[in-house]
């Protein structure tokens, strides 16, 4: 399938939507936006917002290839770029008759055939007939070290090997960088970025949400759920649950047969939302009114 | 926050293609273009209000400094903007908010005054000489083991280097190179008391705080009655000019103290953010504290969890006779890793020599 680059803001709020995505105009905007600059998109938030979710989406927006990496502290080109193929070459070095001309076998050996493609390098060099999207996940991992190195490739899309030389995009893929904000980003990086902070969303959006992204849970029943995260969002804790958590304290009681909430029900499945004991221990006691709140609303 | 050629042409371009009529577009296309962090938000929002929006008579409004009329704007986005424009925001403050005056309270935070506090109790040539010798401290912060590998003489091989080597010569391998995991220095936090019982000590702490800050990887803040960064404030190369800095952007100096308040917002709010990659946490106040004990220690307990190691610096050791006895103090202690002093200079050292020696691996918990 082959879509089409959305035309307005109003496209990409309604094919987000059609895909389950119930995000806010701001985010529409900046999507459009980053589309029509070719910019990257710099998403930040707090754990389980929708981030990662919002590029997944978009690959099937655009009808486009979805690249995935992953960061992790210590991540290098190695890893994010590409490797030579150290053991085809050597042993193609090896096989060569005595007679043949080194210097034209050192050329052939550092050729794209052996070239380990890595995601960022796919991201740049490829065949897609749509650009694909490049999700550069949880940025906040890696090391200042990676972060130089995106640089490059962020503003001219573009990635120099040494033996081969500098490979351009032939088109500019989509790129959407997430951060959770465990450390700072450098500003360098995000300069060359458009920027958006994803929020938790409000009681009627998050109602629609779980409608959504759990349909089966029933109406009333996701209702609650959400009015109960949101009263947990607003009490003193560690780590307050993120839509994700919604979602899955949703499917839990739906998976129990749940139609409306009580404090048993609760009680057994408050391990979806909340991680931490000491947060669990803060709760427990308030749950009845909690619950008796949440039914209300 | 940055509005340079760059960003200005970016804005042009995308406001080519949003409907202009369209407000809410108008304003999340430059909002996309000119923030990139969270905390940038506020400041963008107020900007945007103060150039766009008429003045309303019947909103509730937050009184800018500067301004003659009031603008209707949420009290947090007028004092971002006051804070970025670097203005006294302390009026405004005890205006909009005045929950953070405990209803009664006496002693030595008896008010909990949000107030500058001017810097000069110390002549110009003893912070010179007393920055002087925090720079030319001959200790570092100890390193630890990170995930990135670099070239050694010994370690395991490195087959990349090795490899190519080889095809050198044939695709013979004449020759073994090796890596080693690079060491890194640990980040240092510092969370510094600057309330009303810790005034004496607050400018040589500020000055402590900004000689490590020049060569350190070092998130720094400071509180009394609510928690600030300062880290930001604390990069100016000159001392001086980081210290006005500092002044104009805390806002309640020589405060009264809430320490597990304080904890309990650097857990939740920058815990994440600050505290990876094996930090050490260095706290430094009297435990004069004003807040809950049993609170102060559920959040050193779980701040402790999630540093490297937790130093509670404490000025009042350096007195003769002094005994932990407070109840914040007394309810700390068992919590914390160390328990330094940090009276002077020689206190100051000790620490450092203390920071230098810390292992490279990671905590055994």
């Amino acid at each position: 399938m082959i879509a089409t680059s959305p035309a307005t803001i109003e496209d990409v709020e309604q094919r987000l939507r059609e895909r389950k995505y119930i995000g806010d105009r701001a985010l529409a905007t900046s999507i459009f936006l980053a589309l029509k600059l070719e910019k990257p998109l710099f998403i930040e938030g707090e754990a389980g917002v929708g981030k990662t979710e919002a590029a997944k989406v978009m690959a099937d927006v655009l009808g486009a290839r979805l690249i995935r990496l992953q960061c992790y502290e210590g991540i290098d080109l190695a890893h994010a770029v590409y490797e030579w193929n150290y053991p085809r070459q050597l042993l193609h070095i090896r096989l060569l008759d005595a007679g043949e001309d080194r210097r034209l076998a050192e050329r052939e050996i550092y050729s794209p055939e052996f070239l380990l493609r890595r995601p960022l390098l796919d991201a740049i060099d490829n065949d897609d007939p749509t650009p694909p999207v490049l999700l550069i996940d949880e940025i906040d991992r890696s090391d200042e070290e990676f972060e130089a190195f995106l640089l490059e490739l962020l503003s001219d899309f573009q990635v120099s090997i040494p033996e081969i030389g500098t490979i351009k995009a032939k088109r500019a893929p989509f790129v959407v960088i997430t951060s959770n904000r465990t450390r700072e980003v450098h500003d360098a990086l995000k300069r060359r970025c458009l920027y958006h902070w994803i929020d938790y969303p409000d009681l009627e959006k998050e109602v629609e949400i779980v409608r959504a992204r759990a349909p089966e849970a029933a109406a009333g029943l996701a209702r609650e759920v959400a009015a109960l995260v949101q009263g947990l969002r607003s009490m003193d804790l560690y780590k307050v649950p993120g839509v994700a958590e919604t979602l899955d304290w949703a499917r839990s009681l739906a998976a129990l047969g749940a139609t409306r909430i009580d404090s048993s029900l609760v009680n057994a499945t408050i391990g979806a939302a909340l991680k931490y004991q000491e947060d669990l221990e803060r709760v427990r006691e308030q749950v009845p009114a909690m619950v008796e709140k949440a039914r209300g609303a | 926050m940055e509005a340079g050629p760059r960003r200005l042409t970016d804005a042009t371009r995308a406001l080519a293609y949003v409907d202009l009529k369209r407000q809410a577009d108008f304003r999340n296309s430059l909002r996309t273009v000119f923030v990139s962090r969270k905390d940038e938000l506020p400041v963008f929002e107020a900007a945007f209000d103060i150039f766009w929006a008429p003045p309303d008579p019947r909103a509730s409004a937050g009184v800018m400094p500067g301004r003659t009329r009031s603008l209707p704007m949420a009290p947090e986005r007028a004092k971002a903007w006051s804070a970025a424009l670097g203005l006294n925001t302390s009026q405004m403050n005890r205006e909009q908010d005045p929950s953070v005056v405990p209803a009664s309270s006496s002693g030595y935070s008896a008010e909990e005054l949000l107030r500058h506090k001017d810097f000069d109790q110390m002549t110009w040539k003893e912070t010179e000489q007393v920055r002087k010798l925090l720079e030319q401290a001959p200790w570092r912060v100890a390193e630890r083991r990170t995930r990135r590998l670099r070239p050694a003489r010994t370690g395991r091989i490195d087959l990349r280097r090795s490899a190519r080597h080889a095809i050198r010569s044939s695709g013979e391998l004449m020759r073994l190179f090796h890596r080693r995991v690079r060491v890194r220095r640990r980040p240092l936090v510092l969370i510094c008391d600057v309330s009303g019982s810790m005034e004496r000590y607050s400018r040589l702490l500020m000055i402590f705080a900004h000689a490590i800050a020049r060569r350190e990887d070092l998130e720094a803040f400071v509180f009394s009655t609510r928690l600030t960064r300062i880290t930001r404030l604390l990069r100016h190369r000159d001392l001086d000019r980081s210290l006005d800095s500092v002044s104009k952007g805390v806002h309640d100096f020589s405060g009264g103290t809430r320490i597990g308040d304080a904890l309990s917002d650097f857990n939740r709010h920058w815990a994440r953010r600050v505290l990876g990659h094996g930090a050490i946490v260095i706290i430094v106040s009297d435990g004069w504290d004003r807040g809950d004990p049993a609170k102060l220690t559920a959040e050193l307990i779980h701040l402790r969890r999630s540093s490297h190691r937790l130093i509670w610096l404490n000025p009042l050791i350096g007195s003769k006779g002094y005994e932990p006895l407070t109840r914040g103090m007394a309810a700390a202690l068992p919590h914390c890793d160390d328990f330094l002093a940090a009276h002077n200079l020689q206190a100051l050292d000790d620490l450092g020599r203390l920071l230098a020696g810390l292992d490279r691996r990671s905590r055994a918990r």
